[in-house]
């Protein structure tokens, strides 16, 4: 094995290459990444990120890369991959040969249908310049329209606020938050929101985006319309499968790959946000997460497979959200769950427990001030990926410490 | 170069397998309780976005911390890998008369 090449140099990539070194890898690495910055974490952009702007918390510094022997190409985009040749072909002319491939090409927002194209007006959120975009734009008084309910939209709300913008938050669905997050802990999302003097609208239908030179302009199908400085669109994510599909490999919502991370082409793999996998503990269903640490977890996972193991994926899946003093956490997937359990922590912190129709642990959600649900909710993780059936009046009492669950 | 000792709490007020947070003069400090009885200290922070580590889960001799996971060996303060690399400071600590004590230098 000599060459390993990565294309896409983000958390999930530079994990990769790094995980190489680690397990003893002598080949040759290049990590291939079409943004002028060595591998950045992006969870802070729509966070103190965005309020500190420059410059993007850094993987590794370069020096790590160096003594790690990983080439990294920046600003370099990948056009195609010739799969019979094994080369992939580069925006500028250049072919390099790879053994293994890597495909760990990330999501980029998904656009609004029809949304104008003002790059200064109506902008999305995903890389550090889009951070620095959206900055720059936000002080005192301006006026600040975001369209999207989920986590990237009130991260941004919150920031906004702290900045000193004025925020509307506009959400097509009937809350905030309705992908895998309960109501309970997306009414409090809200009301804490709407202290700060963030107006959430909810069940709204956007008939147009409108921007100009001046300003930017919200209509509501109903007739309605809110002016704005600037417009930020935050309705999800879609994964980066192009050039898998232009060479003709699997994709299914997603880069598909096998509980290896191999996709259909032997020495092809894709991690992190672009591949679709299948989730053991939850019966092999296959899911596609958007999260950090599931980039970081299949990077390092996937180092080993491309070095000719055979590991299984087996996370449980994770994400937090951060909004002002409060921190959300979730470990597993809610859906499916037959009954729910609270757990009351103390300072209004709070767990739910979701549990299938067998009575095993799927999910736990929790929100609290600073990191008061972390350790339970990890311990949560740990119960899940056991396939344990916790009693529920354990779960729900506090003074039943997890861990002896877990040890049960 | 004189040691400090410090009373931190009672040696039961922190369960097996477990840690507090100690805050002395600006500074803060995890303590903790190893799954053999034995106890030790280190610097409270995380080394990767300065986050409290007594609010993190002790598994065996291994610290994870509660917001990215970054996990430290609190027995000599080595990072064990991404996102943390850089090793966490420990500190010596003693048990006596039923009080944990560390030194701060």
């Amino acid at each position: 094995m000599s060459h390993i090449v990565i294309v896409g140099a983000g958390e999930c990539g530079a994990r990769a290459a790094f995980a190489l070194r680690e397990k003893g890898f002598e080949g040759e690495i290049s990590l291939i990444g079409a943004e002028p910055h060595l591998p950045y974490e992006r969870p802070p952009l729509s966070k103190d990120g965005l309020a500190g702007a420059e410059p993007p918390k850094y993987v590794a510094g370069p020096d790590r890369y160096e003594e790690a022997r990983i080439a990294v190409l920046t600003s370099v985009t990948v056009e195609a991959i010739d799969r019979r040749r094994k080369a992939v072909r580069l925006a500028d002319g250049r072919s390099i040969d790879y053994d293994r491939l890597l495909l760990a090409t990330g999501a980029r927002p998904r656009p609004l249908p029809d949304a104008p194209e003002n790059a200064e007006r109506v902008r999305m959120l995903r890389t550090h310049a889009d951070a620095l975009g959206i900055r720059s734009a936000l002080a005192p008084g301006r006026k600040l329209a975001i369209v999207g309910g989920g986590f990237v939209g009130l991260e941004l709300a919150a920031t906004a606020r702290k900045l000193g913008a004025e925020v509307v938050l506009i959400e097509g669905l009937p809350r905030v938050l309705s992908r895998g997050v309960p109501e309970d802990i997306a009414t409090i999302v809200t009301e804490r929101h709407r202290q700060e003097g963030v107006e959430i609208i909810c069940g709204a239908r956007i008939a147009a985006l409108e921007a100009d030179d001046i300003g930017a302009r919200v209509h509501f199908a109903d007739g309605a319309s809110r002016l704005a400085d600037l417009i930020v669109v935050g309705i999800g994510a879609v994964p980066n499968t192009q050039l898998a599909e232009a060479a003709g490999i699997l994709v299914e919502n997603g880069i598909a790959v096998d509980e290896t991370l191999r996709t259909s082409d032997p020495d092809i793999y894709a991690a992190g946000d672009c591949c679709s996998f299948p989730l053991s503990h939850y019966r092999g269903r296959r899911v596609r997460l958007e999260a950090w640490r599931n980039a970081q977890d299949q990077g390092t996972l996937v180092a080993a497979n491309l070095m000719g193991a055979a590991e299984l994926v087996a996370s449980v899946p994770w994400f937090w959200s951060d909004q002002y003093e409060l921190t959300l956490q979730i470990a597993g997937l809610a859906d499916g769950a037959a009954t729910t359990v609270r757990r009351d922590l103390g300072d209004g912190a709070f767990i739910l427990f979701h549990l299938d129709g067998e009575g095993r642990l799927v999910a736990a959600s929790g929100i609290g001030p600073g990191n008061a649900v972390a350790r339970d909710i990890r311990l949560a993780e740990m119960l899940i990926a056991a396939g344990s059936r916790p009693d529920p009046t354990a779960l729900s009492s506090p003074e039943t410490k997890l861990k002896k669950l877990l040890a049960a | 170069m004189s040691s400090n000792w410090v009373e931190v709490c009672a040696a039961d007020d922190i369960d097996e397998e477990d840690v507090i947070r100690f805050d002395h003069e600006g500074r803060t400090f995890a303590v903790y309780r190893s799954p053999d009885d034995e106890y030790f200290a280190t610097d409270g922070l995380c080394t990767h976005e300065h986050i409290h580590l007594a609010d993190g889960l002790v598994m065996d001799d291994i610290i994870e911390c509660p917001k990215h996971n970054g996990r430290f060996n609190y027995k000599t303060g080595q990072a064990k890998g991404a996102p943390v690399c850089v090793n966490l400071k420990t500190y010596p600590i003693k048990v006596e008369a039923g009080s944990v004590f560390i030194a701060i230098s």
